[in-house]
């Protein structure tokens, strides 16, 4: 029996989530733009799980302009929104972290390179913004500010309510990647004014293929697929309706189980970070303890490479990760650790477990025990 | 299952080191096929740019473990084979040597650490894809290493400083294979590598510009600029860095003379290419430096040997004569050409000459 404990890369589909996507698959073929039966019946099904999408995050009723546009993941949606806007113009300004998401880094340097300028907020030995890094920075309001919500390799959360406030009375557009947070952190955006938001569907138990980008005013980002005028003309293409079905159901279940779920995992990962430290010497803990997702534990192992940990516990059944892992099949060190004031050997010797729907305590204890004995055996082979 | 357990694998976890070639693809497929639980992994060495490690020779081999149904995995070393091997490499050439990067890539690499990465992972031994063999002699239960069935293509040569401990962990599948027999089993699998051509560069070292590799890594070689002189120590004409010249080489040395001049030496201290006629090129004496024996012992006395002093050289006949410290003097029956001080010398012994006794690395070479 394989364990996996790497969830904030993806997650397994809830059958609840593939019940609702085989009924679409089998009944439901109809194009939501077309006229007849049909069609209204798929038009339904998208506009329903539009809802329990925007639920999810808070949304109760709708603005004139406000827009949740389904996209083929986060990523586009991160492309779509910085992109699209009046920050992209020469001349503009753009704040940042320097520990997003690759989705936001790569445009944001392609943005740089057309005469954007790109500000970054460094983060501390947490991962937190320092104190006033952000007041400097709206000293002068820029365009845009851009944050990670809950970042994906340490798990750190901001404190994205009273950032999301100083940034509105600042009057600047606050995009928000909050890819990792749904479904493990409360997302309210009645709480939580945030203009733009970013959502994947694989990373709440839903399929791969499907996001969503949220817009307070869609009249600000440009339509960024040209076509049959889909999505109120922002994203043109038929819609990938078995996709955001499942999309829908995901959400539906985040609501439904909110809470429970994210204890339940918080229980699971305080396990085995306190497993870890009870039995291994030479442990250190990535990002704050408290403000952080409930799912995640990032650990530094001294002395030992995470990519040879890493296939060791895969070969004993045990799926975790190590850094950014390139489709090669390469691991590098971690920007974020990097970010974060970790050496390029420190950022090596780093572990991300990631708990999430399936994974019990038997497991945890289980994995306990291999890392135990594998952490001695790396410690062992010098060179490895 | 049962099956399986008849098999000399028995279900046994081996790492196999997979170059996206096709020998290390037929490596992993003999390994599997003897029914062990294979795990394939790639070294990944260098910078993007260098073709042994490039990310299609990664994809290759990823697809080969792929269509194999075994796990496969990438070792980073990038950082330690800079340090072990590549600036090694760029500072024997400015100390004119010629140097042979392979020998320490297969010994540091594919040996010291995928032996220790194969520890955590739980594997005993490593198979590659090298054509050698290893067998056990019965008598003393020493490990031998053997050249390979298939003579032109024979790599025990690379493999001289693997010891006791390491040739009992390693497994050569390919020893006992041709070429041709190699590729038709590819064939046979459907390997993507199947038809892949060879590659007789060293791997950081694209089209075989070396000296432009060498002048990357250390650019103060291109000020190294000297003279080119005959064995009386007349200047003849100019060089752009000794780094450009290994003994034996006749292009590229802008000379006009009316017979044919090789280089015979280099100096690094006063940056000087020597050169004379081929007749001048042949030496009878040879100093070894660092040698390893592959038994762990060193002979107490003189002993005869067919010797290789590059990868690809007949082996020429003489007797060891082995020094303290790890030297070796080489007395060769008859001269031998272009010997080049940073190669490797690799003794071969044993009832059918067959066998790698030892070697090191040439420090010298006299008539």
């Amino acid at each position: 029996m394989r364990i996996y404990l790497d969830h904030n890369a993806t997650t397994p589909l809830r059958p609840e989530v593939r019940d609702a996507m085989l009924r679409v698959l089998d009944e439901i073929h109809g194009n939501p733009s077309s006229v007849h039966a049909e069609g209204a019946a798929a038009h339904a099904l998208v506009e329903g799980a539009r809802d329990r999408v925007a639920e999810a995050i808070g949304i109760r009723s709708w603005g004139p302009s406000e827009r949740l546009v389904f996209t083929a993941g986060a990523s586009e949606a991160n492309n779509a929104l910085l992109r699209g806007g009046p920050w992209a113009r020469r001349g503009a300004r753009i704040v940042a972290t320097n520990v997003e998401h690759p989705s936001v880094q790569a445009p944001l340097e392609v943005l740089a390179a057309g005469g954007v300028r790109v500000e970054r907020i460094g983060v501390d030995a947490e991962g937190m913004l320092p104190e006033g890094g952000l007041e400097e920075v709206l000293r002068e309001p820029p365009d845009l500010v851009t944050l990670i919500w809950g970042n994906n390799e340490t798990g750190t959360l901001l404190p994205l309510a009273g950032i999301a406030e100083r940034i509105r009375d600042a009057g600047v557009w606050l995009h928000v990647d909050a890819t990792q947070v749904l479904g493990k952190y409360p997302v309210d955006l009645r709480d939580v004014p945030v203009d733009s938001l970013s959502l994947s569907a694989h990373k709440l138990n839903g399929p791969k293929g499907v996001g969503a980008l949220y817009l307070r005013d869609a009249r600000r980002v440009a339509p960024w697929l040209l076509g049959g005028g889909q999505e109120r003309g922002l994203r043109g293409g038929t819609e990938n309706v078995p996709g955001i079905a499942g999309f829908g159901m995901a959400c539906e279940l985040v609501q439904k189980e909110g809470d429970a779920r994210v204890s339940a995992y918080a229980a699971l990962r305080d396990r085995l970070w306190h497993g870890i430290e009870a039995r291994i010497e030479g442990v250190r803990r990535n990002g704050p303890a408290d403000a952080v997702l409930c799912n995640t534990l990032n650990v530094e192992f001294e002395g030992v490479a995470g990519e040879v940990l890493l296939q060791a516990l895969d070969l004993e059944g045990v799926a975790v990760s190590a850094g950014a892992a390139c489709h090669s099949g390469k691991v590098s060190a971690s920007h974020v650790l990097l970010a974060m004031g970790r050496s390029v050997h420190e950022a090596g010797s780093c572990l991300r477990f990631s708990v999430g729907y399936g994974v019990d305590a038997t497991q945890i204890d289980r994995v306990l025990e291999w890392l135990d004995e594998l952490v001695q055996r790396a410690r062992g082979a010098v060179g490895a | 299952m049962s099956e399986v357990r008849n098999r000399e694998g028995a279900g046994e976890r081996m790492l196999v080191a997979m170059s996206g070639g096709v020998d290390s693809s037929v490596a992993a497929a003999c390994a599997r096929e003897a029914g062990f639980e294979v795990v394939g992994v790639t070294m990944h060495l260098s910078g993007e740019s260098s073709r042994c490690c490039s990310l299609e020779d990664v994809d290759d081999a990823r697809r080969v473990a792929e269509s194999l149904g075994i796990r496969f995995f990438v070792a980073n070393y990038g950082e330690a084979f800079r340090e072990a091997v590549i600036e090694p490499f760029a500072e024997a050439y400015l100390a004119g040597r010629t140097p042979i990067p392979c020998v320490a890539c297969n010994t540091e690499f594919k040996f010291d650490r995928l032996l220790a990465r194969a520890e955590v992972l739980g594997a005993k031994r490593v198979a590659t894809g090298h054509y050698a063999r290893v067998a056990r002699d019965p008598e003393s239960g020493r490990q031998r290493l053997l050249r390979a069935r298939d003579s032109e293509k024979d790599q025990s040569y690379y493999l001289f400083q693997l010891d006791q401990a390491k040739l009992e962990r390693a497994w050569f599948p390919l020893g006992g294979l041709t070429k041709p027999e190699v590729r038709e089993r590819a064939r046979a699998l459907g390997l993507v590598t199947a038809e892949k051509p060879e590659s007789f560069e060293i791997c950081f070292v694209p089209d075989g510009d070396y000296a432009k590799v060498v002048e990357g890594l250390r650019p103060e070689a291109r000020d190294r600029a000297g003279d080119i002189v005959d064995t009386k120590g007349d200047v003849l004409g100019r060089h752009a860095g000794i780094h450009r010249f290994t003994v034996g080489q006749r292009r590229g040395l802008g000379l006009s003379s009316a017979e044919s001049l090789y280089v015979l030496s280099l100096d690094a201290l006063r940056r000087r290419v020597v050169v004379g006629p081929e007749s001048a090129l042949g030496s009878r004496e040879m100093r070894v430096e660092g040698v390893s024996w592959v038994s762990g012992e060193t002979p107490s006395e003189p002993i005869r040997a067919a010797v290789k002093v590059r990868a690809r050289h007949e082996a020429a006949v003489a007797t060891l004569e082995p020094r303290a410290g790890g030297e070796v003097r080489v007395h060769f029956d008859a001269a031998v050409r272009a010997i080049a001080p940073g190669q490797a010398a690799v003794f071969y012994g044993g009832a059918e000459g067959d066998e790698v006794l030892g070697g090191g690395w040439i420090a010298g070479a006299a008539a």
